[in-house]
């Protein structure tokens, strides 16, 4: 073996296992004219503002409490998702019911609704005429046509993420290591805050990741029912929609990229604590 | 040191469980030096657990496995982290993974991780230990090392430790007492020797290795197979037709007129020293005879088997 020629660059390794080549350039085109391609043709679009253009929208009042209702929100919305979806994850995949395969269907029910049906259903419910809305009504909160009704729309769309990514690793916890504990003496909490749970953070914040993602990006279920205030309860996708309404095309890409950029950032920081934490909890 | 020795499904594993207090019994006490546990908690049962597939905790360190049980204590019982890092690190020396206090898990081998669940189970200083196939997992070599290596911790510790087994030959190596279970019953406790000598029923005898079985008679006191005399002797009160049961060492190659069993040769092989070699009867089963090493035995061949030793049960 040592007198055999070797590679210059040990970039691919020999393995039995084949089409490394032919799968990575697939890979690499797919993702640049699906993912890449666009969204460069919105920077170059924006671009044509120049950076002070970029920053005048930015930092326009209207644009940016509309940022800030769509990302906090979001961000709520998420971790209320990411907490709910982990306690219906964890009744589905723990217990034996009566409709429990049911219950496990209806989850996805958010993933298949067309958002606008979601937007009037939500909006029709929590409209303080409505049967949830009127008891709200009554205690207080108005939930329709404010940010509390983003809120509701946003944990609405985002719970199927949270529950389907943790289920499959509750479903995979081994009895035996929560057995190994109880007759180490910990308390039945015990057990769970540090045994059973901290396998499951990596997969808590991918769902966390992908139900604020898709929180950011929601539209249709959610302008039903926000009531669209500027300065209170207008998003910012819909900004980016009354931009495109008034033929300020440049202005609506500027609001995008700004999304864009924020959107990636938070996702990295995500991802940066997803990695550390796998690390922390020998996921090697 | 006692093993529960007993086929697949015999409730050897559901009794270990029941002792730890993981399940319940239907009927009975569980009763440690003198206390009656049953109604104990299996978190206040002070009992160590070392399971089959070692079941620890993989996203905590080796040193953090170990001294789970101790920090889990109410604080008032906690040691100081300086003694639990002591003990932690006596443990380590004990199994001899000392360098290994800051792996995960993952990045052990079997018999390592083994160890390990060992470790962490005998950090609470346990009343009784218990563990379960704790070498099923892994291969034959690491299993016999592991094995010499638990008997030599229960030298130096005295830990009373309780051992599941379906391997005879662990369970006679490696503890003090042995007890037989079937379907659910307990058949026989005794010491290797004597559950090896007196058998208390043919269950425990043919679980404890290879067996012959052959239809005789006893008759004065006499056991007869086809009606010649073996040196075996009758039990108290029995007689007409029995069985009687031997192993492969207690057959041996005799002539046609003393012979007790006549068959042919349909293989042998060798092992260890010895030769093993089967031989068909005629109308009945297929029996093995353990010999020593020499003259080899032609395929085919007929011969004649005298019983030298054995068990009689009706």
């Amino acid at each position: 073996m040592s007198e055999a020629p070797r590679p210059k660059r040990r970039f691919r390794q020999r393995t039995v296992i084949p089409g490394f080549g032919l799968t990575l350039g697939y890979t690499l085109t797919c993702l640049g004219v699906i993912v890449l391609l666009p969204l460069a043709t919105l920077v170059a679009k924006a671009a044509g503002l120049g950076p002070a253009g970029i920053w005048a929208v930015a930092t326009d009042p209207r644009v940016a409490s509309a940022l800030r209702v769509s990302f906090g929100v979001s961000l709520l919305a998420a971790l209320t998702a990411s907490i709910f979806g982990g306690i219906v994850a964890w009744v589905l995949t723990r217990y034996d019911f009566p409709g429990r395969k049911l219950a496990d269907a209806v989850v996805d029910l958010p993933f298949a609704l067309p958002t606008a049906v979601a937007g009037i259903a939500l909006a029709s419910l929590y409209a303080p005429n409505g049967a949830v809305g009127s008891q709200l009504a009554k205690i207080g909160i108005e939930a329709a046509y404010t940010p509390v009704g983003i809120f509701i729309a946003m944990v609405f769309i985002g719970l199927p993420f949270a529950v389907r990514t943790v289920q499959p690793l509750i479903a995979e916890i081994d009895k035996e290591v929560e057995e190994a504990s109880a007759i180490l003496g910990a308390s039945r909490i015990a057990t769970l805050t540090r045994v059973v749970l901290p396998p499951l953070i990596p997969a808590v914040l991918t769902g966390f990741a992908l139900a604020f993602a898709r929180g950011v990006g929601e539209y249709g279920s959610i302008i039903f029912i926000a009531g669209n205030l500027p300065y209170v309860s207008e998003i910012a996708p819909l900004l980016i929609v009354i931009k495109l309404s008034e033929f300020d095309y440049e202005g609506a890409s500027a609001i995008a990229v700004i999304m864009l950029a924020i959107s990636f950032v938070t996702l990295l920081a995500i991802n940066l604590i997803q990695a550390w934490s796998r690390r922390r909890f020998g996921y090697v | 040191m006692l093993a529960l020795l007993g086929p697949s499904g015999s409730g050897k594993t559901t009794l270990l469980r029941i002792i730890a207090g993981l399940d319940f019994p239907d009927r009975g006490r569980i009763i440690f030096g003198g206390d009656d546990a049953t109604r104990v908690p299996v978190q206040q049962r002070a009992v160590g657990f070392v399971f089959q597939h070692y079941a620890l905790f993989k996203h905590m360190t080796v040193a953090q496995n170990i001294a789970y049980g101790l920090n889990a204590r109410r604080r008032s019982e906690r040691p100081e982290k300086a003694e639990i890092k002591r003990r932690v690190g006596n443990l380590l020396d004990l199994i001899k993974l000392s360098g290994f206090a800051d792996r995960y898990p993952s990045q052990l081998s079997g018999g390592q991780r083994q160890r390990i669940a060992l470790a962490r189970a005998l950090a609470v200083e346990p009343r009784v230990l218990l563990l379960d196939e704790p070498f099923g997992a892994l291969d034959a070599q690491v299993r016999k090392d592991l094995r010499r290596w638990l008997r030599e911790i229960h030298d130096r510790t005295g830990q009373t430790t309780i051992f599941v087994t379906h391997d005879q030959d662990e369970a006679l190596e490696l503890s003090d007492r042995v007890a037989v279970l079937d379907r659910g019953r307990l058949e026989q406790v005794g010491t290797p020797d004597e559950v090896q000598e007196r058998p208390v029923s043919p269950t425990v005898l043919k679980f404890l290795g290879d067996t012959i079985e052959v239809e005789a008679i006893a008759q004065n006191g006499q056991v007869l197979v086809q009606g010649r005399p073996t040196p075996l002797t009758a039990p108290q009160g029995l007689s007409g037709p029995v069985k009687l049961y031997a192993r492969p060492w207690q057959l041996q190659f005799a002539e046609a007129d003393t012979a007790h069993l006549h068959g042919t040769v349909r293989s042998s092989y060798r092992t260890q020293g010895r030769q093993r070699i089967e031989v068909d009867r005629e109308g009945a089963k297929t029996v093995v005879v353990e010999a020593s090493d020499t003259a080899r035995l032609a395929q085919g061949r007929e011969v004649g088997l005298r019983i030298v030793g054995g068990w009689v049960f009706p």
